[in-house]
């Protein structure tokens, strides 16, 4: 078996340092967008007491959901014994952790007060799944972290079996209670379903691994290695597995709601009459997120096609944005069902009237920001540590 | 430069024995300050014994009169925030605090025209408090639901999921506020039945008092646990509702001829 070596990332220097500056600034940007939330206040924001949840928890949530989801590789690697996938180990770990802690940090700069850290990582209401995600997080960087460490050093690699079980089972457990937060909402029509914490573990699995696959494919070329055709066809059929799951998830989250007399409203909602969400849930999450990509991912005619799987990727990634903006904000802009058979005449306070919600550049600015959180960690990481292995050459037959 | 001594300095013991005694007072002053503080508070703790809830005869609420709205954002300093210079209407109240509302309804069915306010529910299970992850959100002894404002991290989750849109987020600066109603930039605040009067002795709410005062009588608060307490006996002779009696919250809140 041929022995894998791997390396820093090592560009020459004005590539790498370039593009580290770029995202330097998009993060400068993101934190002057920030402040000026946080010293206005949110009334300069499109967010309000109807819209409780804007923009950036839409970006938040997409990387929080894909964090979990880019640690897969690794655990298809060390739980299900996977020899293609488990060289990329390594690099499946510390996406994870790079995007954890880009959507972590857009959640965190959206807070009232976000100054009040200490108050959530010391205080807990163990009743609620927000405090239990606090620590489902934390968890997750440590838990990740070793891990990593574990592939890295030999003198660690006794852990690697009991790091990697740990993980996989715990990133189930995160993503579950990423899910649970709308699971819960009873009284909301478009939340309340249980089935919101297995569709949101789906979703994880498609959106972290079109995160991989993007960023797989830019840092090799981007250090001139090489990267095998048949690994990356494994992970494309893998993509295409993923992206079908979740379109079959969001076919029985509807179809169950559409039996429910008194859910009829939303789903009329969503998939009818809600303007701006019914085009972002059949245009963006139908179309472009999944059978645009479904397409590409297995027909033919892209079969040995490098730039198609990145396309395909990157629209899974548009595709699942609109899928989380419309469960995120659509499931708030229908109205609260406060008096069911009767009709609002008048009330101060848009009781029956669908809310209205305009982002502000500053949430965009945000958002994206977390994004460049998430890439100049992996880019910092991989140029620190070993991560990607020097070249991907497709195995030869029989062996990894 | 000084010659090495065998002798420790002493200099430097004093420096850090000094510095030692100034963290501890530091550490310790606020502590005895918060002692000095407690000693003229209330000494007697809020009693579970009682239960302050609310039932609002829909009959009796007149259309178009806002007295209690316009009390209850008097007495609690609501009315102090201003509205951002050169804000529309609409963005104003789906941002400003409504701690109570005025809402109209019709009866698809049957045409019937109703009248009512609608505020915390101040329920037995309240779903903020549930999902509040730093316990900020919290039901006190007496059955008040209210927000810790010092524990809030202003994360929305709250309002979320409260079933009735009763919390309100503060988004802009706070220039002027009352002692009786604390309030802050980024954190979250709702109906507290009037707190403040209750914890003085005072069993009257002030929308309950205005509209008395316009002669309604639409609004009944008192003690649910004592079952002669007016509200108790209101509640045992009619039948009443409570809004979204599907999620068996077992609101303080109720309505009569709803």
């Amino acid at each position: 078996m041929k022995k894998i070596h791997f390396s820093e990332l090592w560009c020459s220097s004005p590539r790498y340092w370039g593009g580290l500056a770029f995202l330097a600034f998009i993060i400068l940007t993101g934190l002057g967008a920030a402040y000026v939330m946080e010293h206005n206040g949110h009334w300069v924001t499109g967010m309000s007491n109807q819209i409780v949840w804007g923009l950036p928890h839409v970006f938040a949530i997409f990387l929080i959901v894909a964090a979990s989801g880019a640690l897969n590789v690794a655990s298809i690697g060390s739980v299900f014994g996977g020899p293609m996938y488990k060289p990329l180990g390594r690099f499946s770990g510390l996406l994870a952790i790079g995007l954890l802690a880009g959507g972590l940090v857009v959640l965190l700069l959206d807070l009232g007060r976000p100054e009040r850290l200490i108050v959530a990582i010391t205080t807990y209401n163990f009743k609620s799944i927000f405090a239990w995600n606090i620590i489902l997080y934390t968890g997750f960087f440590v838990i990740v972290g070793v891990y990593i460490w574990s592939m890295i050093d030999r003198k660690a690699h006794r852990l690697y079996q009991v790091t990697g079980f740990t993980a996989f089972f715990w990133r189930l457990a995160l993503t579950t209670g990423t899910g649970s937060i709308f699971g819960f909402l009873v009284a909301r029509d478009a939340y309340d379903a249980a089935i919101m914490a297995p569709m949101f573990i789906i979703m994880s699995f498609s959106y972290g691994l079109a995160f991989f696959i993007i960023t797989l494919i830019s840092a090799y070329w981007w250090a001139s290695r090489h990267l095998g055709d048949h690994r990356l066809a494994k992970l494309k059929n893998l993509l295409g597995v993923f992206v079908g799951s979740v379109l079959y998830f969001t076919l029985v989250y509807h179809l169950t709601n559409l039996y429910i007399t008194q859910h009829h409203g939303v789903e009329r909602f969503i998939l009818l009459e809600g303007g701006i969400y019914t085009v972002m849930f059949w245009l963006g999450q139908v179309v472009v997120g999944s059978i645009v990509p479904l397409i590409m991912l297995y027909s033919p005619a892209f079969a040995d096609n490098r730039f198609a799987t990145a396309i395909a990727s990157i629209l899974v990634l548009i595709g699942g944005f609109f899928q989380i903006y419309t469960i995120v904000i659509g499931g708030q802009a229908y109205p609260l069902p406060l008096f069911p058979g009767k009709e609002v005449i008048s009330s101060s306070f848009f009781d029956g009237v669908v809310a209205s919600y305009t982002p502000s550049v500053a949430e965009a600015m945000l958002g994206v920001a977390g994004i460049a959180v998430s890439m100049t960690l992996v880019a910092v990481g991989a140029r620190m540590l070993k991560v990607f292995p020097d070249d991907l050459q497709d195995p030869e037959e029989g062996t990894a | 430069m000084t010659e090495p001594s065998e002798q420790p300095n002493t200099k430097r013991r004093e420096f850090i024995g000094k510095s030692l005694l100034a963290a501890g007072a530091a550490l310790a002053a606020p502590q005895v300050l918060l002692i000095v503080a407690n000693v003229r508070a209330e000494t007697q703790g809020v009693s579970s014994e009682v239960r302050w809830g609310m039932l609002v005869d829909t009959n009796k609420c007149v259309d178009g009169c806002t007295s209690c709205v316009d009390a209850c954002h008097r007495e609690n300093g609501v009315d102090l925030l201003q509205r951002p210079t050169g804000q529309q209407d609409e963005m104003w109240n789906a941002q400003r605090p409504q701690w109570i509302r005025k809402v109209k309804l019709r009866d698809r069915q049957t045409g019937r025209v109703t009248n009512l306010p609608v505020m915390c529910q101040h329920c037995e299970f309240p779903p903020c408090a549930d999902v509040c992850p730093t316990g900020a959100s919290f039901k006190r002894a007496d059955g008040i639901v209210m927000v810790d404002r010092h524990t809030c991290i202003g994360c929305r989750y709250c309002m979320m999921a409260c079933p009735y849109k009763a919390r309100s987020f503060i988004h802009q600066n706070v220039e002027n506020k009352m002692v009786r109603a604390p309030r802050g930039k980024g954190c979250v605040e709702s109906c507290n039945l009037c707190v403040h009067r209750i914890d003085a002795g005072n069993a009257t709410t002030a929308c309950q008092e205005a509209c008395a005062k316009e002669g309604h009588h639409a609004i009944l608060f008192g003690d649910l646990k004592d079952p002669q307490s007016a509200i108790s006996l209101a509640l045992k002779a009619q039948g009443s509702y409570q809004i979204r009696a599907d999620l068996e919250l077992n609101t303080g809140v109720r309505y009569t001829n709803l």
